[in-house]
């Protein structure tokens, strides 16, 4: 199983600050390992963010985006001990989901 | 004919319109070390390294090996399972063991005793690999518990003067095909590999640099480096032949810019481009 993300969530004003670090490879699939064979694609694919169980954003990822991730947003009206929760799948259909209580 | 106090205030004119014009470039033109440490500010806030932290963590209390123990018996220096301020006090010398040790090769020799892996095939084993990531992993979390702490070794034994020595005779060693040494890049102000300040490591370099800023998670390759990692790639760069992993060099050389680096902030674990 894929290692946790580390969310912290931090009201500001009438909104939180959500950041995730992500733990993935990310492989491009235009990689060569040392023998010479193409490394296969491996990336996150969609990723969910829910404020309460109600889905505030989702977001399409493709093989551009950098080994061990990191996202920052924002959620309006979000306050203190509300749940953000973040879950991602990738190509392999390998999944993760974690969750934060907004401080 | 002109009165010298008149000249002398010409002079004064002169030379304040001059600093004037001094001052207004330097605020204009950003060095490129600023742009590097502005990009470094901006990526503290997702710094990867806690990922590490939070495996090394995980990983320090979970029972594991041939004798299914955890690491939390393990003594880095300051008694058996004290972790905090352990790091900014390596390399020292192990009575148990009887010589001077870093991090890394104390470890290994935890690994071995309490939990019975084999240290020697671990040191063989190439860095992120198996067992190796999982001591970079641990080095990474025990060293992020010292941070803000300073750098203190101790020389009090014998043997860890003799290591201070041993490091200092390496690091000014020259050799290998392109004649270098630690010392060729590391011990003059203001020199640069590429767009990347070199630290002056005969001297402490101050708070969070040269060795008070590893371990460091390395954005360009994605990739936690420890201290072992760091000197690894240092012996590359000479195109000196590679040191063994955790062998008596690469802790001397630990142990001399350690010592060197005394009241030295550690931000460790740091990020780097």
């Amino acid at each position: 199983m894929a290692d946790p993300m580390r969310i912290r969530a931090q009201v500001a004003g009438d909104k939180a600050t959500v950041r995730v670090l992500m733990s993935h490879e990310m492989e491009t699939g235009q990689r060569k390992d040392s023998a010479g064979k193409t490394i296969p694609a491996w990336f996150i694919q969609d990723v969910t963010a829910q404020h309460n169980g109600k889905t505030v954003m989702t977001a399409q990822w493709g093989p551009a985006v950098s080994k061990n991730p990191f996202l920052q947003f924002n959620v309006k009206g979000a306050k203190v001990g509300d749940k953000i929760t973040i879950s991602w799948v990738d190509n392999k259909g390998e999944k993760r989901s974690d969750e934060a209580v907004v401080s | 004919m002109s009165h010298p106090s008149d000249a002398t205030a010409l002079k004064t004119i002169l030379i304040a319109s001059a600093m004037l014009a001094s001052l207004a470039a330097g605020a204009q033109t950003k060095s490129t070390a600023d742009g590097i440490a502005e990009y470094r500010k901006m990526l503290e806030d997702g710094n990867p390294a806690e990922l590490f932290e939070a495996k090394g963590e995980a990983l320090w209390k979970q029972r594991r090996g041939p004798k299914n123990a955890s690491l939390e018996q393990c003594d880095l220096g300051k008694g058996p399972g004290v972790v905090k301020g352990a790091w900014v006090e390596m390399p020292r010398h192990f009575a148990d063991t009887g010589r001077v040790q870093d991090l890394e090769s104390r470890l290994l020799t935890c690994m071995e005793t309490l939990q019975g892996f084999n240290a020697a095939e671990i040191a063989k084993t190439p860095f992120g690999r198996g067992e190796q990531s999982n001591v970079t992993a641990l080095a990474t979390w025990i060293a992020g518990s010292s941070r803000g702490m300073k750098f203190n070794l101790p020389q009090g034994h014998a043997e860890e003067r003799r290591s201070y020595e041993l490091g200092k005779r390496a690091f000014f060693f020259r050799g290998g095909p392109m004649d270098f040494s630690c010392a060729t890049c590391h011990s003059e102000e203001g020199k640069r590999i590429r767009l990347q300040d070199l630290p002056v490591l005969t001297k402490n370099p101050g708070d969070g640099l040269g060795f008070a800023a590893w371990p460091a998670y390395r954005v360009s390759n994605g990739e936690m480096w420890s201290m072992q990692l760091r000197l690894n790639d240092c012996f590359r760069q000479q195109r000196f032949p590679f040191p063994g992993f955790a062998s008596e060099a690469t802790i001397a050389l630990g142990s001399y810019m350690g010592v060197n680096a005394k009241g030295a902030v550690s931000i460790a674990p740091a990020i780097k481009r």
